[in-house]
């Protein structure tokens, strides 16, 4: 798809361990993604998911396979600055203040203090923490200092947002109100969005489409359509196509996973979806 | 909230105010202790007035190490502070030592520059190259089982008998806790961090000065505290090689170690001068180490 933000074709990729074993962590992953979209990547640990999220993103290299990035390889797009990316932990730098975390790719990038002073409080409003550009990062709760990650993130404003499960490590509520957070600075950046979880109603809630999928070796089972209307609020949460879809998903990660039978399975690797464990 | 807030800097004072009553209380704790063991089993104590009359008290114990020769009393040590460094001499022993304090401190000082830029440079090389890495630091863990008694005297012959041969036993001292340190700290970083640099496409060099050295820091003064410590030992010790310097307090030290026998005070003053610039340049690292790592948040840890 030439018009694609982010194609992936054919890519696989196997670990080799230091005393010579081979995993296949992904096998033949197909992937096209348009401009704009709001992907999420779901299922059990060990699916290869965030593995897929670092190649997109060309922090490790495919064993097979081709990734390019707004028609350019996965690279040349890195050195672009294209990506912005944000991890299940904030990784904020503590020596440096709020403001100076928001603006640290900008001083990557080269950007004149002038226009960063500029830059920086438009991020930071988008995240509403304007007050708090000269607070430290220890001095704020775990869900702002992710909010500093992610106005970090999309300080170069960049044309793909890479998420590593970025609420994995919040309470339920905060991870609600930072799921309409994240769906309204999509709609306002229109950035395309790549998000890796462990939830199957965040995945819901926020994506465009659900690439479900499964493990050993990781591969997509199917990618389902949401199409909720927008924009999507707590009523969204509670309609029935919600509910609908939320369910399809379940029975996608069941059927696939639990295709020979076993029971037992499945009811472990629900478990694992549930408590939210690192993939 | 803020660490500039006045609360915040109330907390601060209170806090210092604390450490140092608990350093004076403990400097009192000392002195009585010392002059307990006097009390209990040194020499007879005697005193003057004004008349000449002398009185003596006897301790009931005799032991060795509470001796006037082993164990001086603290006031004598402060009379020969005030009292002139030699026969017909007009300079007193405080005023000799607070100059030769001067002296080895600035002998301490450029070594302790020396190791540290040595430190950094080596751990730097190291974060960059495992090869470098393998290939050199068998020998800087290597050069610091060498007795450093057996080593100055080498240093000595090499760099001849001046100043420079003196900071170069300082530096020896001090580039080995900086580079051990410093490349701990180098490669702290969380590796999401390392990652998150390079998304945005981070040279290495950026990435050593924004994330590298930064994170490093703690590690950093952490080994430089060592560091201070250490260059005052080499500079002394270089010092006291045979025909290492004339000045200083490693030269006072060896002269009075020989004029023990009439005067024991005189080396417990050069002890107490060596002591007491140790203190200074600790506490001159530790300042910096609170500027350097101020809004971190365990800049307030020893």
């Amino acid at each position: 798809m030439p018009d694609a933000a982010v194609s992936v074709q054919g890519v696989s990729k196997i670990f080799v361990s230091a005393d010579g074993v081979q995993t296949k962590a992904l096998e033949s992953i197909h992937l096209d993604i348009l401009p704009g979209e709001f992907v999420s990547l779901i299922g059990p640990s060990g699916c290869g998911k965030s593995t897929l999220l670092r190649l997109i993103g060309d922090l490790t290299l495919p064993s097979t396979g081709d990734i390019t990035i707004n028609g350019k390889p996965a690279r040349q797009a890195r050195l672009d600055r294209d990506y912005g990316i944000v991890f299940q932990a904030p990784v904020l730098f503590d020596w440096r203040t709020v403001h100076a975390n928001v603006a640290l790719p900008l001083e990557v990038k080269g950007m004149a203090r002038s226009d960063r002073n500029e830059r920086v409080p438009a991020m930071l409003d988008l995240v509403e923490l304007r007050d708090f550009a000269g607070h430290y990062p220890y001095q704020l709760s775990g869900g702002m200092q992710q909010r500093v990650a992610i106005a970090r993130a999309l300080a170069l404003e960049p044309s793909i947002l890479l998420m590593d499960e970025p609420f994995g490590a919040l309470d339920e509520m905060t991870r609600e109100r930072m799921n309409s957070e994240v769906q309204r600075i999509w709609e306002r950046t229109g950035t395309t969005v790549i998000f890796v979880t462990h939830s199957i109603p965040e995945a819901v809630f926020l994506s465009t489409r659900v690439a479900v999928m499964s493990a050993r070796p990781g591969k997509i089972a199917r990618v389902i359509d949401i199409d909720l209307p927008r924009p999507r609020t707590d009523d969204t949460r509670e309609s029935e196509r919600y509910f609908a879809l939320i369910t399809e998903v379940r029975e996608t990660l069941r059927g696939r996973i639990g295709g020979d039978g076993a029971a037992g399975r499945v009811a472990s690797v629900d478990r694992t979806i549930a408590e939210g464990a690192v993939g | 909230m803020a660490p500039s807030s006045p609360i915040a800097r109330l907390q601060t004072i209170r806090g210092v105010a604390r450490g140092g009553l608990v350093t004076l209380i403990f400097l009192i704790g000392m002195l009585v202790l010392w002059e307990g063991a006097k009390l209990l089993g040194g020499d007879p104590w005697r005193f003057h007035d004004a008349a000449g009359n002398e009185t003596v008290y006897y301790p009931p114990f005799a032991w060795p190490i509470a001796s006037d020769l082993s164990l001086p009393h603290i006031w004598k040590i402060v009379d020969a502070l005030a009292a002139p460094v030699q026969r017909q001499q007009e300079q007193t022993l405080g005023a000799y030592l607070f100059g030769a304090a001067l002296y080895t401190g600035r002998e301490a000082v450029l070594g302790f520059l020396a190791g540290a830029v040595l430190g950094l440079a080596l751990a730097a090389v190291f974060v960059h190259s495992k090869l470098a890495e393998r290939a050199f630091m068998p020998y800087v863990v290597a050069s610091q089982t060498i007795p450093i008694l057996a080593l100055a005297p080498l240093i000595a012959f090499a760099f001849g008998n001046g100043v420079l041969g003196i900071v170069m036993v300082a530096t020896y001292l001090t580039f080995f806790p900086v580079t051990v340190a410093q490349l701990r700290g180098l490669t702290s970083p969380d590796p999401r961090a390392l990652e998150l640099m390079q998304s945005c496409a981070a040279s290495r060099w950026t990435i050593f000065w924004k994330l590298r050295l930064p994170a490093s820091l703690p590690y950093l003064f952490s080994a430089l505290k060592i560091a201070a410590t250490a260059s005052i030992v080499g500079a002394i010790v270089g010092e006291g090689n045979p025909g290492g310097s004339q000045f200083g307090l490693g030269r006072s030290i060896l002269n009075f170690n020989e004029q023990y026998a009439s005067g024991p005070e005189k080396l417990w003053a050069a002890i107490l001068a060596s002591a007491l610039l140790g203190l200074v340049f600790f506490l001159a690292v530790r300042i910096a180490e609170l500027v350097a790592l101020r809004g971190r948040p365990d800049s307030t840890a020893g």
